[in-house]
């Protein structure tokens, strides 16, 4: 599984809604996540990636969407 | 007041219900008003205190702010009188200084007061903030002598990075950034506990009652989560009062500790994070 399909499974399954979001699609604007999800899917970010997201990395920004995410993960391995 | 329905604000923070201040009730009212409860049930006069804290972000102005006028109206004359302007980690800020100052400066009274109101609802309104908070005051004791709890240790801690994702300019609005706050308040909250737990050589399950900022309760819940416990272990009356910043866990610990009268040799945990950011947590034990 590529890794931005990683990232779409795990937004479904914290999301608990069968949808795959486009790449750059928002996933705030679209109502697939709300600020208390996001804390879940950093954590199973973490754990899938092996990765330690910082204090000072958690921007939400940097998370809005499959594309942001795959970047800032790519930044952090 | 917005056009937010009454269902979507307890979705979203647990919120069914606020309490306003009377419109000419003042910061020092209020902080009076909790003094004098505190005072009363704790057997202690207001003559025997060695130092005075207020904590509120919302004094009616920039200085003095009302530490000094609530130290008069409860007739200490000399009696050093803090201001902790930091919303809503205040309380517990108070509290873990003077469990530090107490030895020195006898009996310490910190006390919370906000008027939130006169924030929110002066315009322009922030419709995702006007509806978060309401007016409140509450206080606590603290003493080198015995009590209901003996605190066991502090941790305190600020991040200013965040400075700009929660804050109240002059004559402005209050201006929050919702997830970034949920997010940080997430993970550092739990991190502060069990660094605070782990320190004292105990976990999150030792712990008898949590008593936290009233901040939202979903985050409440989320919190209750990451530590490994029942959400049923932390005190909740948001529902009646909404966010009442730095008074919200002093108005909850209060709350609680009338309805179960701290149980002897329970652990408690104090727990907080608000506008700095600033966020902590107190252990103390039931005594």
């Amino acid at each position: 599984m590529n890794r931005q399909a990683q990232i779409a499974e795990i937004i479904r399954t914290i999301s608990k809604k069968n949808t795959t979001p486009d790449p750059d699609e928002s996933l705030f604007d679209s109502g697939l996540l709300d600020s208390f999800a996001l804390p879940d899917v950093l954590s199973a970010l973490e754990l899938a990636f092996s990765i330690k997201i910082p204090d000072s990395d958690l921007n939400p920004r940097k998370f809005d969407s499959i594309s942001r995410i795959e970047s800032y993960i790519e930044s952090r391995l | 007041m917005v056009g937010s329905s009454a269902e979507w604000i307890y979705n979203v923070s647990g919120i069914d219900e606020r309490r306003f201040a009377a419109e000419d009730e003042t910061i020092s009212d209020m902080a009076v008003s909790a003094a004098q409860d505190c005072l009363s049930a704790s057997g202690v006069l207001a003559s025997e205190l060695g130092m005075l804290m207020v904590a509120s972000g919302s004094s009616e102005r920039r200085f003095p702010g009302p530490a000094a006028s609530v130290a008069h109206r409860l007739g200490l004359d000399s009696v050093p009188a803090l201001d902790l302007p930091m919303a809503s980690a205040g309380s517990l800020f108070g509290m873990a200084l003077a469990s530090k100052l107490t030895e020195t400066y006898g009996n310490i009274l910190v006390v919370a007061a906000e008027k939130m109101s006169s924030v929110i609802l002066r315009q322009p309104m922030n419709p995702s903030t006007c509806v978060l908070f309401g007016d409140g005051a509450g206080a606590c004791l603290v003493s080198a002598k015995d009590g209901l709890a003996k605190v066991v240790d502090s941790a305190l801690y600020s991040d200013g990075s965040f400075a700009e994702d929660l804050k109240l300019e002059l004559e402005r609005p209050l201006e929050m950034n919702g997830r970034t706050v949920i997010l940080q308040a997430s993970r550092k909250i739990p991190r502060a506990v069990v660094e605070l737990l782990e320190r004292n050589g105990r976990a999150a399950a030792d712990v008898g009652y949590f008593l936290m900022h009233q901040a939202n309760q979903n985050l409440i819940v989320r919190i209750a989560a990451a530590l490994g416990v029942g959400a049923e272990k932390f005190y909740s009356n948001i529902r009646r009062y909404g966010n009442t910043s730095s008074a919200s866990m002093l108005i909850a610990a209060t709350e609680w500790s009338r309805q179960s009268g701290f149980p002897s040799g329970v652990p408690i945990v104090f727990a907080t994070f608000g506008a700095g950011f600033h966020w902590g947590a107190l252990l103390c034990v039931a005594t």
